[in-house]
């Protein structure tokens, strides 16, 4: 193709993003929004997987059967996000195979928030409440993003979520009303994911390099530092319902914006948790890639199984 | 209180509840998506039942206790479930072939309780039953595909056969609160279910390409409270929380 | 890494009796079976299916984007199929 036929097609291509239209797999698209789409929901995806390890640690400890069984559904969901998102990415022609080596191999990123431990029981409740807050914001505007596969798996996310940081909240609700012992933990877990949920959202727009063509293609409908005002905005009010306090002295409620203003945030701690230096990246990685080679023999099994199968079939046929 | 069906719900729920609980430590960490859903959706479905079960038992027993309170706060010698199930999850093989040897035992049993006199346990037999034939069914086909699958799976899998076996005697033991609920109708007689458990497990095996063990030794004492030693890690987890933080609410 | 990998299976469900299968997604499985299990463990979690469909995704041939006019665009001009195309005077009732 010449180049300035690829420059027609891309014109095109991005006429059609701008009246609303949806890409879908078999559509002509310049090979970068392949690319950056292909990037973008395998990080997402990654997080998803990733994202069952801190919470699947308190599984077996869960302080009661009902907060066992709510607890374990969403760590589920989370892999059958995880899913959705892998299989949507599939259509650009990467295999989850592909996307696995990627990130075992530390090529791929996913939100490093989940670089950090999960200690107490409140970490449950500042996970939902807070972690998937920062999520949902992320999330809602990809529903209309403008390839299809993409769209429609976060729509199905974005249904299944709702749950997720209502049940954070009500976890959290419950220490607080709780003895003193139990506000205490709740204080110390808002405490330390505080700061990680604010890091969560990206970092400044001024420093981040995929904003622009980002938002063209509508993978991305506000700005990081847009999304990051919105979610204390609507936080702050959250922590008073629970009476606990935000850990950030410069906190202060701007009458003249109609919005909170906040503190710095420690950005060299973020880029140091992104390149793999958080506390618990390495184990975090151990235990992804110990599943998939445990499972090797397994999948190998199943395939194996379903070929002899096939082959017993028509030999019967015959 | 009638401590007799109070024991008997117990040595039903536990069954439940520690194989819940193991399924739950593989949540995040399975061979693939799809099959770690799936075992999360079969640890769901057992604890969906344990509750029924423990919320019955703290009714009878009156006393104020909940049914975390059951679930959580008794001593390892209290707890009433069969060994097999407590069996740790040393691979896939073995996750598979506990659950198989398992289920088949529970769906039987269900079948039967659907016709207590207990209405109470009849109803959460009548429900649970649609989960365990899934369940039956999902574990059965993962025993064929690892018979049959690779050498390597066949000889995992035969091996995961061969060590849980000892444990499936004891599935059908009567303790004493057993035989009175028999008696009243109100309990399962596993005795009576032990020809035909042996006959189809056995059909199961040999469809995977897979031998049956003709081993005749057989370890018991989980129903009496008399555990193997992974259980008291097992509850050390569960009750981490409760024990640690007594007479709070979650 | 192994070239034996689960191949992607599409599933359709039908959410209630009365309704088409519908599209809602794709995973791996490593055969017929197995794709059905898991389409019931990852889709129908919520009770959305009363029934299920899985197909291989090799097995679906997808027409090409690229034909797109001459497959689709022909029948934008032909009203006559649509009943608003036909005029009947107000009064007539039931048509």
């Amino acid at each position: 193709m010449s180049e300035e036929q690829i420059k027609s097609l891309e014109r095109h291509f991005n006429e059609r993003i701008a009246n609303d239209e949806k890409i879908e797999p078999k559509d002509w698209m310049p090979e970068k929004y392949r690319k950056t789409h292909i990037r973008q929901i395998s990080q997402h995806a990654h997080s998803e997987i990733v994202g069952m390890l801190p919470e699947g640690n308190w599984i077996t400890r869960a302080p009661s059967l009902r907060r066992k069984v709510a607890l374990l559904a969403k760590v589920q969901d989370e892999a059958g996000h995880g899913l959705y998102l892998y299989s949507a990415c599939e259509t650009l022609g990467v295999s989850r195979d592909e996307l696995y080596e990627q990130l075992h191999t530390g090529k791929a990123k996913y939100s490093s928030i989940f670089n950090y431990p999960a200690l107490t029981w409140a970490d449950m409740g500042a996970i939902g409440w807070l972690v998937d807050g920062a999520a949902i914001i992320n999330q809602v505007p990809l529903c209309n993003t403008s390839y299809g596969p993409y769209a429609r798996a976060m729509i199905r996310v974005c249904k299944e979520e709702s749950f997720h940081q209502r049940q954070g909240f009500e976890i959290m609700l419950k220490l607080c009303n709780g003895t003193p012992e139990q506000k205490e933990m709740a204080q110390d877990a808002l405490n330390r994911w505080w700061w990680p949920s604010l890091m969560m959202l990206g970092p400044t727009d001024d420093k981040s390099v995929h904003t622009e063509q980002s938002m063209k293609w509508k993978l991305k409908r506000k700005t990081n530092d847009e999304l990051r005002q919105q979610f204390i905005d609507q936080t702050v009010p959250q922590a008073d319902v629970l009476g606990l306090t935000v850990p950030d002295k410069d906190l202060k409620w701007n009458e003249e914006r109609q919005s909170y203003d906040f503190g710095e945030i420690d950005w060299e701690e973020f880029w140091q948790v992104v390149k793999g230096h958080g506390p618990m990246n390495k184990e975090r990685m151990k235990a992804r890639v110990g599943a998939w080679e445990r499972g090797e023999w397994v999948r190998e099994a199943a395939m194996a199984h379903a070929e002899k199968k096939q082959k017993r079939k028509e030999k019967q046929a015959v | 209180m009638n401590s007799n069906l109070y024991n008997y719900i117990l040595g039903i729920a536990d069954n439940s509840l520690i194989l819940g609980q193991r399924l739950g430590e593989l949540c995040g960490h399975g061979p693939t998506l799809e099959t770690d859903i799936a075992g999360t959706n079969i640890s769901l479905d057992l604890f969906g039942q344990v509750r029924s079960y423990f919320q019955y038992a703290a009714k009878i027993a009156g006393d104020g206790r909940t049914e975390d309170d059951i679930a959580m706060l008794r001593k390892e010698r209290e707890y009433k479930n069969v060994l097999l199930v407590e069996q740790p999850n040393t691979n896939f093989a073995y996750t598979i072939g506990r659950q198989f040897l398992f289920d088949a035992y529970h769906l039987s049993f269900l079948k039967e309780l659907q016709k207590s006199a207990d209405l109470t346990l009849s109803a959460i037999a009548n429900k649970s039953i649609k989960e365990v034939s899934y369940h039956e069914r999902f574990s059965s086909d993962w025993v064929k595909r690892l018979g049959d699958g690779t050498d390597e799976s066949k000889a995992k899998m035969q091996e995961a056969i061969n060590d849980l076996w000892m444990y499936t005697d004891e599935l059908f033991h009567q303790t004493d609160a057993d035989k009175v609920m028999v008696e009243e109708s109100v309990g399962v007689d596993v005795t009576k279910l032990k020809d035909d458990y042996y006959n189809y497990v056995s059909e199961v095996l040999e469809e995977a390409g897979l031998i049956v063990p003709e081993s005749k030794y057989f370890h018991k004492g989980g129903k009496q409270g008399i555990h193997t030693e992974h259980l008291g890690y097992l509850l050390a987890d569960l009750q981490y929380m409760q024990r640690t933080y007594p007479n709070m609410e979650w | 890494m192994s070239s034996k990998n689960w191949p992607l299976w599409e599933i359709f469900v039908r959410s209630k009796n009365g309704l088409e299968h519908r599209h809602f997604g794709s995973l791996h499985a490593a055969d017929a079976e197995m794709a059905l299990e898991n389409a019931r463990d990852v889709y129908t979690r919520r009770n959305e299916g009363v029934s299920i469909w899985v197909v291989e995704s090799k097995h679906i041939t997808a027409s090409n984007p690229e034909n797109n006019g001459e497959l689709f665009e022909p029948a934008q001009d032909k009203v006559y199929r649509h009943p608003t195309f036909y005029d009947v005077p107000d009064d007539v009732k039931h048509m």
